[in-house]
């Protein structure tokens, strides 16, 4: 176990080198999983590995004590009961609402003559509650992977994702007409082990801070 | 043939509901012996009686989610929480006893969920209401009962976790906070974003109280973290915990984390606010508090205290099912560490009984949904 005493939740992904990084910074040895691409538990370092997306789930379950994640992943599950302890700053990106390059807007458009716009999205809470709270009708259509594909059909008049440099939204033809929010990494706990093991947590999240 | 029951309920059999029914004799144990009599209100209330505590819109899980119409047109829901309907007995039934009231119960609860989470429908709940006696007093009764509640059923290793509803708004309507913000701060506070509160909190506030604020809410541990708090606001505001703390033994103590950032989702607590706490449980087990402003609602202006803790809950902490440590052998230095996690009661009855099934060995894994059974716990 790591000299927090901690079990600690890592995203896999884009998330994964800095967090690795970060933990090792604050005397976490993370060389194992480092070195291992396919195990999911390490029980020298406390390390649990998953989906960026399912850190709030173990950890609200207590099965993780703390994990990091982005904000995206927490607004988008935001009946998570978990503490949201600190802001890591690194996996820097936006939430954006995006549609076919040039004027008019097609989602304008389609808001104007039809009333309504269809938007593709894989964040359903965070795009209902975006355009609800900017009084605009929406369809929501839920979709995996992809998601500049749903415009380019035409099956939508625009999509609701995130972006960390945009290239991917210029390359497909699309570009972005609102920015919903900025997301980072963020360390959260447990809210029982934030009460009982108190003193854990502060020096976990003080180094991470510091480091 | 398998027929289905909705999703958040449960069949309990015969092994469980043995063991069960242990848990709630120790507790109701220990309620008769500080003095509260058990009561038992209908499940079904009228809505419009119900909706006078004026917390539905803010209690979230526990607003209740169950609704019917009568035969007269009126509106009918099960209900969601013990502490209204009790509220509601105390100005009706109880409009000339004696003070302080002190009134026990164990009750199934109803409730929406959240697919996918675990959460229950139904909730089996045991807890105590202290009607008329204040703080820091009542405080204090109702947190020596829940402490000896938890060491009854063998859960000696629970903390209690202490805060107080009434320090944030106190600071921030001392430091000049405009009503809008106040409420930002306090949603943050509420859904423990730290991030968030640190963002609205440097908003709202020049530095030095700003820096106040973020420490007082992220101070958690014994009463040192009261001592240790030098701006006289976050002292005078802290009052309240520091004196209840005080009136308790050294045991009650030992049992109890102060957390002066906690705050509850149900909006009726007007004080102290408790949350329980077992080790290998993620999830709170019980909660409480003081809503010394809700039996006005109810025409019987008085002040109240009370807690409720869930008997399946503590039944699975006691289970020892400190989720992951069984599974691939973890070990976990705060797991209940005794493979018999029931110490002898007081009463001389164990609160989960020795012994083999009573009827014949129910279907593999009946009780307690899939997994691994007990057998497999390492310790």
């Amino acid at each position: 176990m790591n000299p927090f005493g901690l079990r600690i939740a890592v995203p896999r992904g884009v998330m994964m080198g800095s967090t690795l990084d970060a933990l090792d910074r604050v005397g976490v040895d993370t060389s194992e999983v480092r070195d291992n691409d396919r195990k999911l538990l390490f029980e020298e370092p406390g390390i649990v590995t998953m989906r960026p997306s399912d850190v709030p789930t173990y950890v609200e379950s207590g099965a993780a004590d703390v994990g990091v994640t982005g904000k995206d992943v927490l607004m988008e599950q935001r009946t998570r009961d978990v503490v949201e302890l600190a802001d890591l700053g690194y996996g820097p990106c936006r939430m954006v609402l995006a549609s076919i390059a040039g004027d008019p807007d097609p989602a304008e458009e389609a808001l104007r003559r039809l009333g309504v716009m269809r938007v593709a999205t894989k964040y359903v809470t965070i795009a209902t509650h975006y355009l609800e709270s900017t009084g605009r009708q929406a369809e929501i259509v839920k979709v995996n992977g992809s998601v500049e594909l749903a415009p380019l059909t035409g099956m939508v008049d625009a999509i609701v994702d995130l972006t960390a440099t945009g290239t991917t939204l210029r390359e497909n033809g699309l570009v972005i007409r609102e920015e919903i929010a900025t997301s980072t990494a963020r360390l959260i706990a447990n809210p029982a082990t934030h009460r009982l093991k108190a003193d854990a947590v502060d020096r976990l999240r003080e180094a991470l801070v510091a480091g | 043939m398998t027929l289905p029951i909705p999703s958040g309920t449960r069949d309990v059999l015969p092994d469980e509901m043995r063991e069960r029914h242990g848990v709630v004799a120790a507790l109701r144990d220990v309620f008769t012996s500080h003095g509260y009599g058990e009561v038992s209100t209908p499940a079904v209330e009228y809505a419009s009686v119900l909706d006078r505590a004026g917390v539905a819109a803010s209690a979230g899980a526990a607003d209740p989610r169950f609704r019917s119409v009568d035969e007269h047109g009126e509106t009918l829901v099960l209900r969601s929480d013990m502490t209204v309907p009790i509220a509601r007995l105390v100005s009706s039934r109880f409009a000339d006893a004696e003070l302080p009231i002190r009134l026990s119960y164990q009750a199934h609860l109803y409730r929406g969920i959240v697919p996918g989470r675990g959460q229950s429908r139904e909730v089996l709940q045991a807890g105590i209401e202290l009607v008329g006696a204040g703080a820091p007093e009542g405080t204090a009764e109702a947190l020596t009962v829940l402490v000896g509640a938890l060491k009854a059923v063998g859960l000696e290793d629970a903390r209690v976790a202490v805060g107080d509803a009434s320090i944030f708004p106190t600071l921030l309507a001392g430091a000049g906070v405009e009503d809008d913000r106040r409420a930002a701060i306090l949603h943050e506070l509420a859904t423990r974003d730290l991030v968030g509160l640190e963002r609205e909190v440097r908003a709202a506030c020049d530095d030095a109280t700003a820096a106040m604020l973020l420490d007082v809410a992220s101070r958690r541990g014994g009463l040192e973290v009261v001592d240790a708090l030098t701006d006289p606001r976050a002292v005078a505001a802290t009052a309240g915990v520091r004196s209840v703390v005080e009136q308790l033994d050294e045991d009650v103590r030992s049992h109890l984390i102060l957390d002066l950032g906690l705050t509850l989702k149900l909006g009726y607590y007007t004080g102290a606010v408790f949350e329980v706490y077992a080790p290998g449980q993620g999830h709170a087990i019980g909660g409480g508090g003081r809503y010394d402003d809700l039996l006005g609602k109810f025409g019987r202006d008085l002040p109240a205290v009370g807690f409720a803790l869930d008997v399946d809950a503590l039944h699975t902490a006691l289970v020892g099912k400190s989720r992951g440590s069984w599974r691939v052998g973890w070990t976990t230095p705060t797991a209940i560490p005794s493979p018999e996690p029931v110490a002898a009661p007081t009463g001389g009855h164990a609160p989960i009984p020795g012994g083999g099934p009573t009827v014949h060995a129910p279907i593999a894994g009946g009780s307690k949904g899939s997994g691994p059974s007990s057998t497999e716990v390492s310790s």
